[in-house]
């Protein structure tokens, strides 16, 4: 290798001494609190020109001392953010194949249009009377969104995935007591998200995990085992953690609703199946979007994220409120008390306001710009993606890294690090943190919980042929240079902002608080 | 972390949790293996003295920076003493699994179970 790729591909070894550290490492971030000197401004007033009013604001609203604000001039402050950004991994810099995650590009025109001062400034409390556009705009997506789960009723309150589950729990308990029954559990695959059995638990049932066969679906004789009189309600993510689209659906939708039950779609892994399959079609009774993944946001620091849920017809009363309702003349209302119909025996609010507005705005200029036919277009390249990279890793590194479960996979797929771990001496995690250097962001690993050293890998519909070659080939590179030295990956990362963490303190002692100066 | 080691003189259940069997008291803990595939625990949730366990089912909480898992019960019993030390020093469970790290004791309500536990060459054995 020549001088010149040796810069280049300087994550190719660690330092020479291993203790060196990168500007970034050595820099000790900071709150802007900590930052600038007192009496510096980033603005300043000019001084008032006309007399001032005394008397004109109360004395119990003024302050006794002035707010304590970061003292930094403009350019201080501009500099911090964009510093802690690149501190940051995004979509923008790079491959985040984050398995059950969908981390898509969020196109530049969903920018421009949320960003339109009418959408921006909306204030949430301003009269539905002049908030027309944006009720229309909800309106139409939540006919959109239910276009595609094939249900009719649509709620766009939940604020994440995990809101959403607890919302269509919620209208599941509301929809068995109308009936005068009190059921007590809730089933959930092993290879449910954690979001499921901690939503089971939060809205009053008991979580029974329910097996996964050897084809990676549902074990059907374990849950008729388990499918009794006291089951409200089975939680599905179809296709699941393990990227299988479970082929017994019909099956499980006809043995839930034996018992009276319900079944909630997890839409998780929605940009799988968009346009192509419906949850409404298979039986399910509620199914929950999650904006942020399948219809792109730029989601992974924590937010904002947005799960709205949908409905059948015989939960659609059990809806959260407000319900936004088309009127006779063709303007749009917010109502807490229909009379009939979505809402007509509501939960209640489930929040504040009506959701994250600027995800509903993202969404619906997503679904306006492809259409149905591109919906279905973004999910089968979404698989055809995830199958390429299955194939490559396969083919590359399968001795190592084989698949857990079945032989192709749909949006998303599992690999088990197992005889990597035996063989090269390297876990899962010591791959994902190499991955950093190469300039990817791991996929999800340890999760599925049912499968040892597992790597869960969502490559997304939106990365090019280059892109998967090239994360592939990284993966190879890692596996070669761990059968050389297992220690080069165990110590990685070496060029990132920070170097391998202590997760275990971090979670012990953590750092709650930053003292102010 | 020490290296992969099952003592002779333990039981095991093949949900990889080990106990020591005293005349009616039982001490529980988890195996090299379970510790291993947890990675560092951070957090154990024991139970109260007092509990009563039943075999199979789980009577407590490890959390490791990978999940949050049951510990489940190798035998069935009552609680009469739980490992107070583990709370402030958890990492006792991955660093010596077997004698810092044991979490509870247990009086036996069935002894006749013991029978049904694996020893050490046939817990070994499952593992592979």
């Amino acid at each position: 290798m020549s001088a010149v790729d040796d810069t280049i591909l300087a994550y190719d070894r660690p330092p020479a001494d291993a203790s060196a550290l990168t500007p970034m490492q050595r820099e000790h971030a900071v709150t802007i609190f900590e930052k600038g000197q007192a009496g510096r401004r980033a603005f300043v007033a000019p001084k008032l020109d006309v007399p001032e009013v005394e008397g004109l604001i109360p004395a119990k609203a003024k302050r006794a001392e002035p707010a304590r604000l970061p003292s930094v001039t403009e350019p201080e402050l501009v500099r911090h953010y964009v510093r802690l950004s690149r501190r940051n991994f995004d979509l923008d810099s790079g491959f985040y194949p984050l398995g059950s995650c969908t981390m898509k590009h969020n196109p530049r025109l969903h920018e421009r249009v949320t960003a339109l001062s009418g959408h921006a400034r909306l204030h949430p409390l301003q009269d539905p009377a002049r908030a027309q556009g944006a009720l229309e705009l909800m309106y139409n997506l939540e006919r959109a969104l239910g276009e595609v789960a094939g249900l009719p009723h649509v709620c766009l309150q939940p604020s994440a995935g995990s809101h959403g589950e607890l919302a269509g729990v919620l209208v599941t308990r509301a929809y068995h007591e109308a009936r005068g029954e009190h059921r007590t559990k809730v089933l959930a695959p092993d290879t449910a998200h954690g979001t499921n059995p901690a939503t089971v638990t939060m809205a009053g049932y008991e979580v029974v995990p329910v097996k996964t066969s050897p084809d990676g679906g549902v074990d059907v004789e374990d849950l008729r085992a388990k499918a009794d009189d006291q089951v409200a309600c089975l939680m599905l993510t179809n296709p699941n953690t393990l990227g299988v689209f479970d082929p017994n659906i019909e099956e499980i939708a006809k043995i839930v609703h034996g018992i009276g039950a319900t079944l909630y779609y997890d839409g998780a892994n929605l940009n799988a199946v968009m346009g192509v399959s419906r949850p409404g079609d298979m039986g399910f009774d509620i199914v929950h979007y999650n904006l942020h993944k399948s219809f792109t946001q730029p989601h992974g620091g924590g937010g904002p994220g947005s799960g709205p849920i949908a409905v059948s017809d015989r939960i659609a009363p059990y809806l959260p409120v407000p319900v936004i309702q088309k009127l006779a003349d063709g303007t749009f209302d917010l109502t807490s008390t229909p009379a009939e119909g979505p809402g007509s025996k509501s939960i209640g609010k489930l929040r504040g306001f009506q959701g994250n507005y600027g995800c509903f705005v993202r969404s619906y200029a997503y679904i306006c710009s492809l259409g149905g036919p591109g919906l279905q277009d973004a999910s089968e390249t979404a698989v055809l993606n995830a199958n390429y990279l299955l194939a490559r890793l396969q083919e590359l590194v399968g001795d190592q890294l084989p698949l857990a479960f079945g032989e192709k996979c749909m949006h998303e797929f599992v690999l088990s690090g197992t005889a990597m771990k035996r063989d090269v001496g390297i876990r899962i995690l010591d791959l994902a943190k190499r991955l950093l250097d190469h300039g990817f962001h791991p996929p999800t690993v340890y999760f599925p919980l049912l499968v040892d050293e597992a790597l869960l890998i969502e490559p997304t519909e939106t990365e090019t042929k280059e892109t998967l070659d090239a994360f592939a080939e990284a993966v190879a590179d890692i596996i070669r240079e761990a059968q050389g030295d297992p220690t080069i990956a165990q110590n990685a990362p070496y060029t990132t902002p920070v170097r391998r963490l202590d997760e275990a303190r971090a979670a012990k002692r953590p750092v709650l608080r930053q003292p102010l100066a | 972390m020490a290296d992969a080691s099952y003592p002779d003189e333990l039981l095991y259940h093949p949900d990889h949790d080990w106990a020591k069997v005293e005349g009616d008291v039982a001490t529980f803990g988890i195996t090299w293996f379970a510790q291993d595939a947890l990675g560092e625990v951070v957090f154990f949730d024991p139970p109260a003295v007092g509990t009563t366990v039943t075999k199979d089912e789980s009577y407590a909480e490890v959390e490791s920076v990978k999940a949050v898992s049951d510990v489940i019960a190798p035998l069935s019993g009552e609680i009469v003493e739980v490992n107070d030390a583990l709370g402030d020093a958890p990492e006792a469970i991955n660093d010596d699994p077997y004698e810092a790290g044991w979490m509870v004791k247990v009086r036996l309500s069935d002894p006749s179970e013991v029978g049904q536990l694996l020893d050490q060459s046939a817990y070994v054995t499952s593992l592979d």
